[in-house]
């Protein structure tokens, strides 16, 4: 019992000054057949540390981490190394095990991390302002939707076909309980995208629609025609960035008139962990900030001048507004956000171009490679570090027999969209800057063999 | 383009000499710490890219031209920055954090060690998934254990926080009531919850009514009985209640709000103080959340990351949300997703995140109950009462305590103001305990007591521990009553006196923006004439 300081004759002496005589008296309101008396059924004693770790670490053997094969998967959650600093950093007992920073004055560190965290958001996004992250993009993306509702006094929403599926699911399972009527499609294994379909369906009852950029398909276009589309009927658009890493070369949804613009974080600092811990992204132009749900931090001055940072605009929050609070939202992924503050720090905008050149560079290299092996076609023509191939097999049985060769070749639509014929052929690759030359050769070799 | 104009110089004071005395405003160990826009720039950077071909070729008309604003350190300074704003902060590894309702204990590494396994941390969450084999198993057997020390039919892995929680809970009871074709409108909400109960049940579209609270700190069951009825979907219940007492009718208002067709939502926030000890789901709960962070210890990381599994009873299983994960009875563990959804999870409400919850979590999760076991998380909630009990005893003659006499306390010991002189608050009492080294606990909540500090030591702190916390809030709670003036200006002692939060949300400034540059100074006569 390594983590429970208190001896039995602690224990005995508490008990005396509590005035009882057996712990058990403590617990005498929970009724009599409620309590357990015996140990838990099934659960072992306690285990020493050895023990535990070689627990653990068999169950994390029979996994395949990202690192040890050639390896293209993306669709929400990209494989980028984490500076050695950034983890060092956030393990750090007094970021690691602080909690929501609600006395500011012994919670500086947190809080003017999550200033600064604020602030390279809003750039990155093309935004005024943004909040102190969320839990993840898909859950950002709905809580996005929710804003505009508010806004707009709107409850239909557009959602681009090019959103990743499961973004839509989540929205769609909040929409059944909130009355929100929720338009979606499938995409279609074309070069185009649906841009100028959502800019002929914007109607006087639409609150906001939502568009993927890179999209799922990994498409780039420009978005400012749907933002003046958008707002000359009264609707807000919603860009949703799951590849932060992309903005490092590619003008921001903010710059082409996004209203609020919301994202997937975990490209930057924050490692893959088979889909959490992430970080939500929320930006937005400042004219909305009593509306943006979630935590913000915010400057101010002490007792004697000096500058410092308090959570903020708290009056939005659940504690507070109870019933009618902007979310439900209580934890925030600070811990992430920290990482992700750290980690761009490192880069600064140089870093962040270069990273994107060299992502882009691969894909394209790689993109070429790809789309000269026979009956394999090239489905992009614009993309960041991303695309999308149209296989003459079905995408999903591929995968399998390039894991046969030890590659983790991409993704295949099949499993983000189930029943969905027309795209089961289609299979999306990811290239960072960790694929080199020979896990691309390997890729080339895998896939040619796999689709014959 | 440039963010740092002004050289190492803050934008805006962050301290002045006066204050501290020193040139700098750094007093020895205690380091002021300028922001990255104001030490950084956009051409310096701590890390070292492979050159990339320039082809952008792939970007068309999308390609940036404008600068984004993004400021770089190199490796040591980032290093530096972020180590000097950590000695700003008060965490756990400093010190006892008394939050009540937050439940704030010892982190222990190991489970960040195992967390942090290249087979745990570094696999995509749409690999195929023979490739993430382990991975699955781990989160079927955390799930195990979850409905086995709770005594309950099945949950839920993927809600994100305890929040994220409670909005799984609330959608397995709506898609119930729904596959029965009974559209309930109202949820039932006591006094004493938490804040995000009532925000998550207007959340998904319901009624929000509140159920009074005793005056011995609990629900009212009558209260309760007489608002039942056919509108009533749901009654959402802290047990442990927010006042820190376990609800002894727990069973009573089960059986009530079944025989009235509806399903008893319990927030799980508290279990640490019953785990080994009692199973919710003996006590009739259909849906709790677990915040894995408080009863099974991953660090808060200054506000998260969470993770709030729900367990669920026989009746809500079937509407769980994907992915979901089984075992069958060959012993094989399945992960089922969207594609498999129909046939072998056919009454799921959908998703509620893309993915398939918090990984890191479930592993310090599955580390922390192995390494307790059996005994060691009975002796977890021993402890935790034993220690609030403690507290309470301790300094009841010093602090009012509303419901001392219902009984004892579980985890946490609910404190008023009672008794203080006029004009001293307890956020006077909370700020001088920060110049006594701790961090305040919990304060104005629970809603019900007036001036409310909610303790909450948890089973990690010492004897010794407890006794230095006690003596040192003895001595503020005595300077309350005797109404010291001295305590309006604390903390004096901590990197920041009292903020101005009426400022920071009157003018909000919640991102950096450049400094206007000074217009250039006309030059002086004199100047003109000595050239």
């Amino acid at each position: 019992m390594r983590y429970l300081p208190l001896s039995d004759a602690d224990r005995s002496a508490m008990l005396e000054t509590i005035g009882v005589a057996h712990v058990d008296d403590l617990f005498r309101d929970v009724p009599q057949e409620a309590r357990l008396d015996g140990p838990i059924a099934k659960l072992p004693s306690h285990a020493t540390e050895l023990e535990v770790e070689r627990h653990l670490s068999a169950l994390a053997r029979k996994n395949v981490p990202a690192g040890e094969v050639p390896f293209f998967l993306g669709c929400g959650a990209y494989k980028h190394p984490v500076p050695a600093s950034v983890d060092h950093l956030i393990q750090r007992g007094e970021f690691l095990t602080a909690y929501t920073p609600y006395q500011p004055e012994i919670a500086q560190g947190t809080l003017q991390v999550l200033f600064e965290f604020q602030s390279q958001v809003a750039r990155l996004m093309g935004c005024e302002v943004a909040n102190a992250s969320m839990y993840d993009g898909s859950t950002a993306c709905w809580e996005a939707i929710g804003m505009a509702r508010r806004i707009t006094r709107k409850s239909k929403t557009l959602i681009s076909s090019g959103l990743h599926p499961h973004y839509v699911s989540v929205c769609n399972t909040m929409a059944k309980f909130t009355g929100d009527t929720l338009e979606t499609a499938v995409p279609t294994l074309t070069t185009e995208t649906d841009i100028d379909d959502l800019i002929g369906r914007i109607d006087d009852e639409t609150s906001a629609v939502v568009v993927q950029y890179p999209d799922i398909l990994g498409r780039v276009a420009d978005l400012s025609g749907l933002a003046q589309a958008a707002q000359a009927k009264g609707a807000l658009l919603i860009a949703v960035v799951t590849e932060p890493v992309a903005l490092g070369l590619l003008k921001s949804p903010g710059e082409m008139g996004a209203d609020i613009v919301v994202g997937e974080g975990q490209s930057i600092g924050v490692g893959l962990n088979f889909g959490g811990p992430y970080v939500g992204l929320f930006a937005c132009r400042e004219k909305h900030i009593r509306q943006m749900p979630g935590r913000i931090a915010g400057e101010t001055i002490d007792a004697d001048g000096r500058r410092g940072f308090v959570l903020t605009l708290s009056t939005r929050e659940q504690h507070i507004r109870r019933e009618k609070a902007t979310s439900n939202i209580c934890t925030n992924a600070g811990l992430c956000a920290l990482a992700f503050s750290i980690h761009m720090t490192l880069l600064g905008e140089k870093g962040l171009r270069q990273l994107a050149e060299l992502n882009h560079a691969r894909a394209v290299e790689l993109s070429q490679r790809l789309a000269a092996i026979p009956g394999v076609e090239l489905v992009n023509d614009l993309f960041f570090n991303e695309f999308t191939l149209k296989l003459p097999v079905e995408a999903r049985p591929a995968v399998h027999r390039m894991v046969e060769k030890n590659v983790l070749g991409g993704v295949s639509l099949g499993r983000l969209y189930p029943g969905e014929a027309a795209l089961a052929n289609g299979l999306v690759v990811a290239v960072t800057e960790t694929a080199t030359d020979k896990d691309m050769d390997a890729l080339v070799e895998a896939l040619t063999e796999a689709v014959k | 383009m440039t963010i740092n104009q002004s050289g190492w110089k803050p934008t805006t004071p962050i301290a002045s000499a006066t204050d501290t005395g020193t040139v700098t405003g750094n007093r020895a160990l205690m380091l002021e710490e300028a922001l990255i826009f104001e030490i950084g720039d956009t051409d310096r950077t701590g890390v070292d890219i492979a050159p990339a071909s320039a082809d952008t070729g792939r970007l068309g008309t999308l390609l940036r031209s404008a600068p984004i604003g993004l400021p770089g350190l190199t490796e040591p300074e980032t290093v530096r920055h972020y180590t000097r704003l950590s000695r700003q902060n008060y965490a756990i590894d400093l010190g006892l954090f008394p939050l009540g309702s937050c439940t704030m204990k010892h982190n222990p590494r190991l489970n960040e060690k195992v967390a942090r396994l290249p087979g745990f941390a570094d696999i995509h969450p749409l690999a195929p998934k023979e490739t993430v084999k382990g991975a699955i198993e781990l989160i079927n057997e955390l799930a195990f254990w979850l409905v086995d020390l709770t005594g309950m039919h099945g949950v839920a892995m993927s809600p994100k926080a305890g929040a994220h929680g409670e909005l799984c809970g609330l959608l397995c009871i709506r898609a119930a009531l729904e596959a029965r074709g009974d559209a309930r409108q109202v949820v039932l909400v006591p006094e004493s919850a938490h804040g995000t109960n009532p925000a998550t049940a207007a959340f998904c579209g319901y009624r929000v009514e509140n159920i009074p609270a005793t005056a011995a700190g609990r629900v009212d069951l009558e209260a309760l009985k007489a608002r039942l009825g056919p509108d009533v979907a749901a009654v959402m219940i802290t047990n442990p209640n927010t006042c820190g007492l376990f609800e002894p009718d727990m069973k009573a208002i089960s059986d009530a709000v079944h025989a009235a067709g509806a399903f008893v939502y319990c927030d799980g926030a508290n279990f640490n103080a019953i785990v080994g000890k009692v199973r919710p789901g003996d006590l009739g709960v259909d849906a709790m959340h677990i915040n894995l962070h408080k009863t099974f210890s991953t660090p808060h990381g200054g506000g998260g990351p969470g993770s709030g599994p729900v367990v669920l009873s026989e009746a809500l299983a079937p509407f769980g949300p994907l992915p979901f994960t089984a075992r069958y009875a060959d012993g094989s563990v399945k992960l089922i997703e969207e594609e498999e959804a129909g046939e072998e999870h056919p009454h799921t409400f959908g998703r509620m995140t893309a993915f398939h919850g918090q990984m890191g979590m479930f592993t310090r999760a599955l580390s922390y109950i192995l390494s307790h076991g059996a005994d060691g998380l009975k002796q977890v909630a021993e402890d935790a009462v034993l220690n609030a009990n403690y507290i309470l005893r301790s300094l009841e003659d010093v602090l009012d305590a509303p419901f001392a006499f219902s009984g004892p306390c579980m985890h946490e010991a609910l404190f008023s103001d009672k008794g203080f002189a006029d004009g001293i608050s307890t956020l006077d009492l909370a700020k001088a305990l920060i110049d006594e080294g701790y961090h305040p606990m919990t304060m104005y909540f629970p809603l019900v007591v007036h001036g409310a500090m909610l303790v909450e030591p948890t089973e990690t702190e010492s004897k010794a521990a407890l006794d230095q916390f006690i003596m040192a809030l003895r001595s503020v709670a005595e300077r309350c009553r005797a109404g010291d003036e001295s305590l309006k200006s604390a903390p004096v002692h901590a990197p920041r006196r009292r903020l101005d939060e009426t400022l920071a949300a009157r003018k909000p400034v919640v991102a950096w923006k450049e400094p206007v540059p000074a217009a250039a100074e006309a030059p002086t006569p004199s100047e003109v004439g000595d050239r």
